[in-house]
């Protein structure tokens, strides 16, 4: 026996690495299953659009709605809100990004209202920009929800969603 | 140091089980033999009183487990059950709720020991790095337990918490969507962390059984940090010297957390706990429990996602390096006049880093928090390394019955 451990590969050899694949194999094949169900479950996924009747949100006001357990902020912008977001040199930007990229109409606005910094729900009409700002660790967003100041690496997030008709949209 | 060889059972049936299994005999030699230096202090009874409160988490938590159910539409009203209907259930689940802070209380204290008397060097590296490990696991334990009775701190707290690895580049998202189990922190997220919160507390109890051995292989430093030569002249049996003091110790801890349990029982809570999980309101001003304070503090006090999160790690990772940023040979600060100013000046920062994590992140509080972390950074990275080589230690004793017969090391609290 003390032969097989000469440099030519042998046919004994040749059985380990294959027995070892194998099992390697067979290893991530069973932990995958175990990995996979903390993922979302399908009753999760099935809750995934929202819609929304926009006729009675005033000018100026902003309407919060739950969709997939988090906050969407619909805000019915007012001319001077509109002009702020729209005016800002996107050099001034930390997530550049210009104001009509993030409306389908420009009197309506619609983010997801959860701070992109650690998940808080900013608060509308403060801060120093007029839009949101964030409680937890002070992230001020403008009338584009776009992010401006503290820690917040993003811009809040706009979700998909559509207008349904003039005064109907639906998110998701 | 005595081995298990030399335990004889006194009974015929002792020595018939120990030779087929010898545990009497590893309990003896652990616990009862086994040498320790005679000039440990009080600050070395915290390794017991930290296995009391394991303990103490682990009992109560199972009955408190019997009565509680982890779902977000009855976790809250549970936990009210506990406090109201069952029987001793609000002595339960205070016991629990500020056993949690005793526990860190105890741990904290058990850490600065060990910074003060360099518990941390050569031989006992693997020791001081099971101990970090420990604390990583009851941080994540308690942070789990804590979002279980589902009130504004606890979802709120999880929210930020879990949201820390959204900052992770490129796959950040899908891993902070992996835990939560949906797009936010909901039902599926309660009720893993109910069966983590069900398990972890054992994997430290393991882990706690490593962190042991690896003590009874190394031997325990003591107050001027010079090993034991002469078991005979140097060292006094477990039991009865370290049992009985040990349990001392306990009992005086015992009286702190009975009085907190019993007297201000809500003192070290947020009283937004007590309001249900609301998901589309944040309370205005997000605390996590006062032993994570200055964690919380270095997280804000840089202003980038990904950085606040890597400094906040890297805050543990000192710990884990300690042993070789330290380049000082003397182990026990005692003998490092410049050393032992600075441990306290440590201490210091990282007090005023956990008051700073409790206040509103504006103005002054967020300048402050920044001149601590770096602080706190430079201690490790800078301080420490430099200090090996600049500092001139006292003259070390040749041996521990000699630093006794001096009086050298009864200035923290006499043997
Ligand atoms: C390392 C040990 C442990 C620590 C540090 C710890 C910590 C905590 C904390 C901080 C809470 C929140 C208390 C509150 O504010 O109400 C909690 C709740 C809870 N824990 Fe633990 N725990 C530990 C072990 C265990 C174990 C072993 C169990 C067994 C199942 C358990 C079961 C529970 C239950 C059912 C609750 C919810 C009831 C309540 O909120 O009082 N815990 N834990
Ligand atoms: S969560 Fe909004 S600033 Fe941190």
């Amino acid at each position: 026996m003390a032969t097989t451990s000469t440099a030519d590969p042998t046919r004994r050899d040749m059985l380990y690495i294959a027995t070892g694949a194998a099992s390697a194999v067979a290893i991530g094949a069973v932990a995958w299953p175990f990995i996979s169900q903390m993922n979302p479950d399908a009753s999760t996924l099935a809750l995934s659009s929202t819609e929304l009747d926009i006729s009675a949100i005033p000018e100026g006001q902003i309407v919060t709605i739950k969709w997939r357990g988090k906050p969407v902020f619909v805000r019915h912008r007012t001319k001077k809100e509109i002009k702020e977001a729209e005016d800002v040199p996107l050099a001034q930007l930390p997530d550049p990004q210009t104001d009509q990229a993030r409306v389908k109409k420009p009197e309506w606005l619609v983010v997801v209202g959860v701070c992109t910094h650690l998940g808080c729900i900013p608060l509308g009409h403060q801060g120093p920009f007029d839009g949101w700002f964030c409680p937890c660790h002070g992230s001020a967003y403008d009338t584009s929800g776009r992010i401006r100041q503290g820690p917040a690496p993003r811009n809040l997030e706009v979700p998909d969603y559509a207008f349904l008709t003039d005064t109907k949209i639906k998110i998701g | 140091m005595s081995g298990p060889s030399t335990y004889v059972p006194k009974s015929a049936i002792g020595r018939w089980f120990e030779s087929r299994l010898p545990v009497m005999g590893l309990v003896h030699s652990s616990f009862v033999a086994y040498p320790t230096p005679k000039n440990l202090n009080y600050w070395w009874t915290f390794g017991a009183i930290l296995s009391f409160m394991l303990v103490a988490q682990i009992v109560t938590g199972v009955v408190l487990a019997m009565h509680y159910t982890p779902h977000t539409t009855m976790a809250f009203n549970s936990v009210e059950h506990i406090m109201r209907d069952v029987n001793w259930g609000w002595m339960l689940r205070y016991l629990h709720a500020n056993g949690a802070s005793m526990f860190f209380l105890a741990v904290y204290i058990h850490i600065a020991r060990g910074l003060y008397y360099g518990s941390y060097k050569a031989p006992r590296e693997i020791l001081w790095i099971l101990g970090v490990i420990i604390f990583l696991l009851m941080m994540a334990t308690a942070f789990m337990g804590y979002v279980l009775p589902w009130g504004q701190m606890s979802f709120w707290g999880a929210t930020v918490i879990t949201n820390l690895f959204s900052a992770i580049p490129l796959v950040g998202d899908a891993i902070t969507t992996w835990l939560w189990g949906g797009y936010s922190v909901d039902n599926p997220t309660l009720n893993r962390f109910f069966s983590l919160h069900y398990l972890l507390p054992f994997m430290i109890a393991a882990v706690v059984g490593l962190h042991v051995w690896a003590l009874h292989v190394v031997g325990q430093n003591n107050p001027a940090g010079v090993d034991i030569k002469d078991v005979e002249k140097d060292s006094v049996p477990f039991t009865p010297h370290a049992t009985l003091k040990d349990a001392t110790g306990i009992a005086a801890f015992v009286i702190l957390y009975a009085w907190f349990v019993f007297f201000i029982p809500n003192f070290l809570g947020d009283s937004d706990n007590y309001i249900m999980a609301n998901p589309l309101q944040t309370p205005p001003h997000i605390v996590p429990e006062w032993y994570f304070l200055p964690f919380y503090a270095i997280l804000r006090a840089i202003p980038s996602k990904l950085g606040g999160v890597i400094f906040m790690f890297g805050a543990i990772v000192m710990l884990v390096l300690l042993p070789w940023l330290d380049t000082s040979k003397v182990r026990s600060a005692v003998y490092r006049p410049v050393y032992k100013i600075l441990f306290w000046v440590f201490i210091a920062c990282v007090i005023g880093l956990g008051y700073l994590g409790s206040q509103p992140p504006e103005g002054g509080a967020v300048l402050a928090a920044r001149i601590l972390t770096a602080y706190y950074f430079a201690h490790f990275l800078v301080i420490l390394p430099l200090l090996g080589l600049f500092e001139t230690p006292r003259p070390v004793p040749a041996s521990i019955a000699e630093s006794v017969l001096k009086g050298d090391t009864t200035e923290l609290g006499k043997a």
